[in-house]
């Protein structure tokens, strides 16, 4: 066999604010040099055919679906992933509403409408329902029927801009 | 005072989730671990008849190609080809991959390749050449549904009265026939398993919605004591009943771990889920409803066929809930079975439930139509006030405050009774409910409790947690009854190690495991009460356990809080560094006395393009009745995904199988399409709360599954009320509108 398929190559990027060397074989994605060979398994494979939007990360501010990107490309880039968003101070604004709102419920989508939502809420910090699920078009989600993360990007939103919010509350009525 | 019971309560596992640091079954890393990939066959039926591995062997990486020449046997005697046999024990006939040279449906696995790198593996999969003999096959259950039998299990349902005569003297008659294609669960996350085995013990990493179960398979396959076996499953992306059953996959991965002494990992892929576990099966449904021009039903008769495999039996029970909707004193319902060449269905969200009802709900709402009546009005008719099938009382049943309460929110008073009479600019309206039923299930579970003196507890079970809330509302449950905060006490689910819950689905594992960490605790409380009592100077004196309960770390009397003992100090006592009970929770004898199921009505708009045919759901209300809700956020969030489910299945879901083949052509997320964003519009549930003191001591029923029961049906009547055309197969593609 072709020599090359053993031969690994070995590149230099920015990886959650860090820089980072690696060394893989260069026909990896970049999904699989994330989980295989820097073990990190937040950013999730769904499908690995650019279909389901899991393996969503940021290159250089961009989202990406990690499963059709080489690794190589990520050669001197800056690569953002879920175990990036947190910060010394606390989880992002995006992290918190999802944790709180019931917009991840098995979570396996969840990093990669996060890293989505970071994106959006980069460019349009006031966005609609209508600019949410545009911007989150390329993520599937088969648990929560999406409701709860539209709630979750406007929460966020909102308290990116120093504002609150009012979800609107669930409702259980009694039997009279 | 409640403090966490029925209060809103953020999961306590949502930062694990939010930061990437909840571990799904492929996440898991062992030394020295090889990766296998799987590869699929290309035909429906007959036999491999040469299998050649060769260069896949010389390709870079690769430590062995598996095949079922030189794959061990799997199971007790491994006496067929497919399955051991009888195991009677398990009742384990599940498919075992690379058992022999049969072939029973088109992508069964035919070899694992085993490589040092995933891409290696995958590379050499498809240097593997496999040529077969055929033998004719038969996917399509249309062709063959006159050769439906009755399931063995189980004896067949007895009618009720006399249903052919009562439907030939019905004044007013409505029979149909309704179809709903295979359709596939499609979880984000795939399947997965991380198997390594130390001399004959094997620690497995699966996704599973029962450790126990893939722990007996297991155990089984290799001929090994269950206690060798540990299944670890703590966070799963996922499940849909599509890991009820052990599939393939954790025995084959085991297998080659075992063969090649080194942990092994495999992976489906999107395309190897279509064939890597089960589906809803290809249904049809006739069903005939006569009754008087009142409304009143007099007569119906609901017969369904699904496919199965022709190597095992699965039954929906599709027809299972027909007997218990509505009151009707002359009923059929069998359920029959047919065998085709494809994999053997499974257990798919609201399984039997979902299609039956989509069935009966619409055959209602022709019903409706026929006796111009209104459809909900229909309903309120027919309402069952006794459980029609034993004619015992209810346990509880809010229905018909579902009813009042949704048509009030949707404003459905507002309702022009004709199909097409109702618009929005060149769109048409239209406007249609159904009812949902569920059964209200408990099986027995155990839970383990350890509360130590600073206040902490830890609380096990063997439960899963694929997405509802589990590790949150057991949390709750075990705070609430120990009296601490919820920050104090840590659940842990998803492992053999802890004691055994039954499988997660069908709605049973708040009433089952619930009931268990519930019993667990007062347990506990049982306990320091006797310790405490050893004193004689103890404020408790002749109280019994059923007289006290536990608050921020004290035991004190429900009566006169003001007489307690100091928890940490009744331990501190006796010397002890922690209290451990273990409580095992059984369905109480008091629910033979009463019918115990869950309800919900359901409220749908669709506005339909008249030139395209494209269906949009834009408004939903559903209305449920389930008992007591524990956590109104993880609950509404998970009626939401129900109904989205219910959006899917109406109209877009179709697992297409080119029956030349006997093939799947779509399967893949691009091409078998699941809700999206756009998709989904004003989703809004709500819960009616019901006091019921029979179903357990929580008074819970279930709702995972009932959420997306009902909908299909109020999509489908609407889609007539905006069109009039009757869309009697699902999904409702815009081709079906033209
Ligand atoms: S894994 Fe990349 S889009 Fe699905
Ligand atoms: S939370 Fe399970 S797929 Fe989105």
């Amino acid at each position: 066999m072709p020599e090359r398929t053993k031969q690994k190559t070995h590149i230099e990027f920015t990886l959650n604010g860090e820089a980072v060397e690696v060394a893989f074989a260069p026909h990896k994605t970049l999904l699989e040099v994330l989980r295989e060979d820097l073990n990190l398994m937040g950013t999730k494979h769904g499908c690995e055919l650019g279909e389901c939007g899991t393996c969503a990360v940021l290159v250089n501010g961009r989202s990406a679906l990690s499963c059709l990107v080489l690794g190589l490309e990520a050669e001197g880039r800056s690569v953002e992933t879920v175990e990036g968003m947190a910060s010394p101070a606390g989880l992002h604004p995006l992290q918190e509403t999802f944790a709180d709102t019931g917009a991840a419920q098995c979570g396996y989508c969840t990093p990669g409408f996060l890293l989505v939502a970071k994106e959006l809420l980069a460019a349009n910090p006031r966005p609609t329902r209508e600019e949410i699920k545009e911007a989150l078009c390329g993520n599937l989600c088969r648990c929560t029927g999406y409701i709860k993360i539209y709630e979750a990007v406007e929460l966020a939103a909102a308290r990116m801009r120093g504002e609150e919010l009012e979800l609107p509350r669930e409702a259980v009525y009694g039997l009279d | 005072m409640a403090r966490y019971i029925g209060k809103e309560m953020s999961r306590v596992d949502g930062v694990a989730k939010v930061t990437g640091r909840a571990k799904y079954a492929a996440e898991f890393r062992a030394p020295n671990l090889a990766y296998g990939f799987i590869v699929l066959g290309t035909m429906a039926k007959g036999r491999i008849r040469e299998i050649d591995t060769r260069e896949a062997e010389r390709a870079p990486g690769v430590v062995r190609v598996f095949t079922h020449l030189n794959a061990p046997k799997l199971g007790p005697k491994a006496s067929t080809e497919y399955a051991p046999p009888r195991n009677t024990r398990e009742q384990d006939k599940s498919f075992r991959a690379l058992q022999s040279d049969r072939i029973y449906f088109n992508m069964q696995p035919v070899a694992l390749v085993v490589a040092e790198t995933y891409e290696q593996a995958r590379y050499a999969a498809r240097l593997v050449r496999v040529s077969y003999d055929t033998e004719r096959h038969t996917t399509d259950t249309e062709a063959v549904r006159g050769s439906a039998r009755a399931p063995s299990q189980g004896s067949p349902p007895k009618p009720r009265g006399n249903p052919e005569a009562a439907m030939k003297a019905a004044p007013v008659r409505v029979e149909a026939e309704y179809r709903i294609p295979v359709e596939h669960h499609n979880s984000m996350e795939p399947h997965a398993a991380v198997a390594a085995w130390e001399g004959d013990k094997l620690t497995i990493f699966d996704k599973t919605q029962d450790v126990y179960g893939v722990r007996a398979h297991l155990a089984t396959s290799f001929g090994v004591p269950e206690e060798n076996v540990q299944v670890v499953s703590p966070y799963v992306g996922g499940a849909f009943g599509a890991s009820l059953r052990p599939n393939y996959y954790p025995a084959l991965t085991a297998m080659a771990a075992r063969e090649l002494k080194r942990p092994i990992k495999v992976v489906y892929t999107r395309t190897q889920m279509f064939t890597g576990h089960g589906y809803r099966p290809y249904t049809i449904q006739k069903i005939a409803l006569g009754a008087e021009a009142s409304g009143k039903l007099t007569a119906m008769i609901h017969q369904a066929v699904h496919n199965t495999s022709a190597f095992e039996e699965f039954n929906d029970n599709t027809t299972g809930f027909t007997r218990q909707v509505y009151a009707c004193p002359n009923l059929l319902a069998p359920t029959m079975i047919v065998a085709t060449d494809l994999p053997t269905p499974t257990w798919m969200r609201a399984p039997g439930a979902v299609s039956g009802m989509f069935a009966l709900e619409c055959a209602m709402d022709e019903l409706a139509y026929a006796l111009k009546i209104d459809p909900l009005e229909l309903r309120l008719i027919n309402y069952a006030e006794t459980d029609p099938e034993s004619g015992r009382p209810w346990s509880s049943k809010a229905l018909r405050e579902c009813y009042r309460l949704g048509a009030e929110k949707f404003g459905w008073k507002d309702r022009k009774f004709e199909p097409r009479s109702m618009r929005d600019g060149r769109l048409l309206v239209g406007w249609g409910t159904a009812t949902g039923v569920w059964g209200a299930f408990q099986r027995p579970a155990i839970a383990r409790i350890t509360l130590r003196p600073d206040g902490t507890a830890h609380v096990t079970s063997a439960t899963s947690d694929i997405g509802p809330g589990t590790y949150t509302v057991m949390t709750m449950i075990a705070a609430e009854y120990l009296g601490l905060e919820i920050e104090r006490v840590k659940f842990e689910l998803g492992d053999t190690k802890f004691p055994r819950a039954p499988a997660q689905g069908g709605s049973q594992t708040t009433s089952s495991v619930g009931s268990a960490v519930h019993g667990a605790a007062l347990a506990v409380g049982a306990k320091l009460l006797t310790l405490a009592n050893q004193d004689a100077s103890s404020p408790l004196k002749g109280a019994t356990a059923s007289d006290v309960e536990m608050l921020d770390g004290r035991l004190r009397l429900k009566s006169d809080p003001s007489k307690s003992v100091s928890v940490a100090g009744v331990m501190r006592l006796n010397n002890l560094s922690e209290v451990t009970e273990t409580f095992e929770s059984r369905p109480s004898p008091e629910r033979q006395k009463y019918a115990t199921m869950a309800h919900g009505a359901q409220f749908v708009e669709v506005k339909v393009d008249p030139d395209i045919g494209h269906v949009r759901v834009t408004r939903a209300i559903e209305v449920t009745a389930c008992g007591k809700i524990i956590n109104p956020k993880a609950s509404h969030s998970q009626e939401i995904g129900g109904v989205v489910w219910g959006i899917g299945m109406a109209l877009q879901e179709a697992t297409e199988i080119d029956h030349r083949y006997g093939r799947i052509m779509n399967p893949n997320l691009q091409h078998y399409h699941v809700p999206v964003n756009a998709d989904v519009h004003e989703v809004e549930t709500l819960f009616v709360e019901e006091d019921d003191k029979v179903v357990n001591p929580l008074g819970v029923k279930g709702m995972g599954e009932l959420g997306m029961v009902g909908i299909p049906a109020a999509i489908a009547n609407a889609v007539f009320h905006a069109t009039g055309k009757r869309v009697r197969e699902l999904p409702i593609t815009p081709d079906k509108l033209l």
